[in-house]
């Protein structure tokens, strides 16, 4: 039997192969960066590029960074996911050149990142339809999410039991919607989930259930989108300041942005991008926000 | 209550049981195939998946799941048939051995999430590979090595050792032996075993999430140089698994077929396994009449 | 094949070059063994050292985080990171799952070789390999799909429960009792059964006195080896139990594990920071129990009686 005997050559040649790979990868990321240099000269933008981190913005990062590719032909390209969190720690280990994240690095006190704003969300509650609310007063939702209400028969609606549908502690979601929904009030405990295809499928399967997601889920009516206060959610809402339940999605880079990093950065915020791919997600432009907000929460017009 | 009937309702409850299991499995395929079957076309087999719009196929995910299970593969099965060969006929009972084989069990009841975490931190963090097939695969090997070195060394074990103890009193060495008696007998159940293990290989999600990733960039098929970034065969790009895919669509996705989609996947996935069975079934017997007439 | 040299010339030609042959494949099956021994104790010492961060750099304390009911990381000022919770919840699912996964799981294997030895072994066989086939995602989406409603509408409760997390899970850790009990059944000496037999015993006294007493150690390690993949199964789990972090009052209540909590929070937050390393620090528990497990299987197995 001959196999064996190969057995020992296909090992070598697999560590062969991993070391040879291995090369590889460093040679791709050095070839990256004299790309960078020599772009400076020559026209034509080449090299690549990693993002990684919010699995929310991972859609749009990957269809801009498709289109961005069809356009610079030498420029390739990855898309990860992986979290926000994800994103963040590897942007500042420098192992990514974009961090994704749904939340300001300094929420997650990481410093020393430069902040690319490139979309903004907005989101709201989302209830069963059985529960026959539309319309909610911020009070009466605070007290909803700390249990201080437990059936919806007390606000005017059907008479079931209210169920919370949470998102995990760490999630962006969850800190934006408990601060600027809530008020910042601790939500009850209640089924936590972070995908927010499951935050919908279980809010639409359970009767009185309640919890919240990002505008872009609310494409049928298998759930209700709430307004809070009698403001809908909507995006001309958010952008006039009038509802104040959004986030910024981000794209962070450690300290100035390579050339093909700022070229695709400096593309994410153009105008191509910002009104049809964006919406197209159900994203609201940056560019179109006539409110800002900073790290700490605070909210100005622009 | 007589013994004669207790002996009947025992033996009726045992029957019960079996009934239990196997209309489970019938259950679980047929939920499977039903809603799966249907959603299954060429066009779902052959395009790319589509991160917004209905009508996105599975190409890729098919093909990485193919791929991490071959590089899984060409790392674990010498690996795991020189761990099988050296527990059956190398080690001597002693401290050593017996460390060995804690290990191995160790190894087999990890939960593939502290896998999943431990190829986070070492192949993706430490390395500074980020999501690579690579590291998927050599997170994937660490439990599927121990599944190897035992089914290699149960197979050796069972050969019979007047053939063994025949080839050695004729003053061949250990290791020819081992190589050209031993390995030869023994191949038939190790295929059987390799295989079955594949199966799990196929199927595991939990710790590939934190190692290949969640993502697929745009591959060109075309390209079949291993080092440039497009080409599939690059071991250094991030890849999404069917089984992964599963999980992250039913999460995350935003397509609007998503449940199409995932039916789709899991149905695409449980015949792959059940492909997979079969040839374990098939080829373990091909193999096995085929040695025992030419010998 | 290869061609038939004489066994002098091998030797020969082993003994000139050292490279060859005998040592050579000495070297691959020690290499083997060796890295396997590393990967055990990398995958020990790394998950270690990680997990015990969140005590050591960051502060948390041990006690509170193996018996502080509350898990509340996001407090600004005084956060408590108590994973008794998860903890509790995982070892519930697990019992649960083994309380109805090891009578079928035992009693298909008493099937298989007492019942029907000819033919139920050609059926069942098959079947409990196709189980352990299917991925664990499958079972997470199936369990959602079907199993989750159901439980609402028929039984009671949200659906997302410890109900659900231990039927998703029996499911996938019958494969394993089963096949280590049969295994174990069949290794039975014939002549316990026979001089049973020749007692005038029936079959079901003839299982219940004799057989099954014999075969007990490795019935336990079945269940107990079941047990440890129950512990440590994340995606299905996570898609079935609701994830809420406090204790669940009866089997319909929302429950979380070690798992989830791990898997949902894992990608949110960055590394290195303490919510991150309590994370770390789940994982080593996870790891200690399935050490725990490993050496319950240790002893049993030295109890073997056959």
């Amino acid at each position: 039997m001959k196999n064996f005997k190969k057995l020992g050559l296909l090992m070598m040649l697999a560590a062969l192969m991993v070391f040879a790979a291995a090369c590889g990868g460093a040679a791709d990321k050095k070839d990256g960066n004299k790309a960078d240099n020599k772009t400076a000269g020559n026209k034509e933008l080449s090299g690549s590029l990693v993002l990684s981190g919010s699995t929310a913005l991972q859609p749009l990062a990957s269809a801009a960074a498709e289109e961005f590719m069809n356009k610079n032909t030498k420029v390739s390209i990855q898309v990860n996911g992986g979290g926000s969190g994800t994103g963040l720690s590897q942007v500042s280990q420098g192992a990514v050149q974009i961090g994704n994240s749904d939340v300001f690095a300094e929420e997650k006190k990481i410093e020393g990142l430069k902040d690319n704003k490139v979309a903004v969300v907005g989101m709201t509650a989302a209830v069963n339809p059985k529960a026959k609310i539309k319309d909610i007063k911020k009070a009466d939702l605070i007290k909803v999410f700390t249990g201080k209400i437990t059936n919806w028969k007390e606000l005017g609606g059907a008479d079931q039991k209210i169920t919370l549908v949470n998102r995990p502690e760490s999630s962006g979601t969850r800190a934006v919607f408990n601060k600027f929904a809530l008020d910042g009030a601790t939500p009850a405990q209640g089924i936590t989930e972070d995908a927010s295809n499951t935050v919908k499928k279980i809010i639409a399967e359970t009767p009185g259930a309640i919890g919240y997601l990002a505008l872009s889920y609310f494409t049928d009516d298998t759930v209700t989108k709430l307004s809070i206060d009698s403001v809908e959610a909507s995006n001309e809402n958010i952008q006039s300041g009038k509802f104040p339940v959004w986030a910024y999605e981000h794209m962070y880079t450690k300290g100035e942005a390579n050339e093909v990093a700022k070229a695709f950065l400096d593309y994410m915020t153009s105008d191509e991008v910002q009104t049809t791919l964006l919406p197209k997600q159900g994203y609201i432009p940056v560019t179109k926000m006539k409110v800002e907000r900073d790290a700490a929460g605070k909210t100005t017009n622009k | 209550m007589s013994s004669k009937t207790s002996d009947r309702i025992a033996t009726g409850i045992f029957v019960t049981i079996a009934v239990i299991i196997i209309s489970l499995l019938i259950g679980l395929f047929y939920f499977i195939l039903v809603n799966g079957v249907k959603q299954i076309s060429i066009d779902f087999l052959t395009k790319p998946s589509s991160n917004l719009l209905a009508g996105g196929g599975i190409r890729d995910q098919i093909f990485n799941s193919f791929y991490v299970l071959i590089i899984t593969m060409i790392i674990t099965v010498p690996l795991g048939l020189g761990g099988g060969i050296y527990m059956a006929e190398y080690a001597k009972p002693g401290k050593v051995t017996d460390f060995i084989r804690v290990c191995v069990e160790v190894l087999a009841s990890f939960p593939s999430i502290v896998i999943g975490m431990f190829g986070l931190l070492m192949f993706v963090t430490l390395t500074g590979w980020g999501y690579t097939i690579l590291g998927g695969a050599l997170a994937l090997t660490v439990f599927n090595l121990p599944v190897m070195v035992r089914v290699s060394e149960d197979a050796i074990r069972s050969v019979p050792r007047d053939i063994k103890e025949a080839s050695l009193g004729l003053g061949i060495t250990h290791w020819h032996t081992i190589k050209t008696i031993l390995l030869p007998s023994a191949f038939p159940s190790i295929l059987t075993g390799a295989i079955l293990a594949a199966g799990r290989v196929f199927g595991e999600a939990a710790a590939l999430l934190f190692t290949a990733g969640l993502s697929t960039p745009r591959l060109d098929y075309s390209d079949w140089n291993p080092f440039s970034s497009t080409s599939p065969l690059n071991i250094f790009r991030p890849a999404e698994t069917l089984a992964v895919h599963i999980w992250s669509v039913n999460t995350q996705g935003l397509i609007p077929d998503v449940k199409e989609v995932a039916n789709g996947s899991a149905a695409v996935l449980v015949i792959s396994v059940l492909i997979f069975n079969l040839l374990a079934r098939g080829i373990g017997s091909l193999v096995h009449k085929k040695m025992t007439a030419s010998k | 094949m290869e061609k038939v040299v004489p066994a002098k010339d091998r030797l020969l030609k082993s003994k000139k070059s050292w490279m060859d042959g005998e040592v050579r494949g000495r070297i691959l099956v020690f290499l083997s063994a060796i890295i396997m021994i590393a990967a055990t104790i990398s995958i020990t010492i790394f998950i270690g050292q990680k997990g015990l961060q969140a005590f050591i750099n960051n502060g948390v304390s041990l006690i509170e985080f193996l018996t502080s009911k509350i898990w509340d990381p996001t407090n600004q000022k005084n956060p408590v990171y108590g994973a008794l919770p998860f903890i509790f919840g995982s070892f519930a699912v697990t019992f649960l799952a083994a309380l109805v996964a090891a009578p079928l799981g035992i009693g298909a294997a008493i099937f298989m070789t007492e019942i029907a030895p000819s033919w139920g072994r050609k059926v069942l066989q098959p079947v409990i390999e196709l189980l352990v086939g299917i991925p664990s995602v499958v079972y997470g989406f199936i369990g959602l799909t079907v199993l989750v409603p159901f439980i609402r509408d028929h039984v009671g409760g949200l659906g997302f429960s410890l109900l659900s997390g231990m039927i998703v899970l029996s499911v996938m850790i019958l494969p394993t009792i089963t096949t280590i009990a049969t295994d174990a059944m069949a290794t039975i000496p014939k002549a316990l059964r026979e001089g049973s037999y020749a007692l005038g015993a029936t079959r079901w006294q003839t299982i219940r006195k004799v057989l099954i007493p014999a075969a007990m150690p490795s019935l336990l390690t079945a269940i107990v080896l079941g047990m440890a993949r129950a512990f440590g199964e994340a995606l299905a789990v996570q898609m079935v139990i609701g994830n809420v972090s406090k204790f669940p009052h009866s089997i319909l209540d929302a429950s979380g594990t070690l798992t989830t909590i791990i898997t949902l929070n894992m990608g949110n937050t960055t590394f290195g920071s303490v919510d991150n390393n309590v994370l770390w620090s789940m994982g080593l528990i996870l790891l200690v129990i399935s050490f725990v497990f490993i050496l319950i299987i240790r002893y049993l197995s030295a109890r073997r009686k056959i």
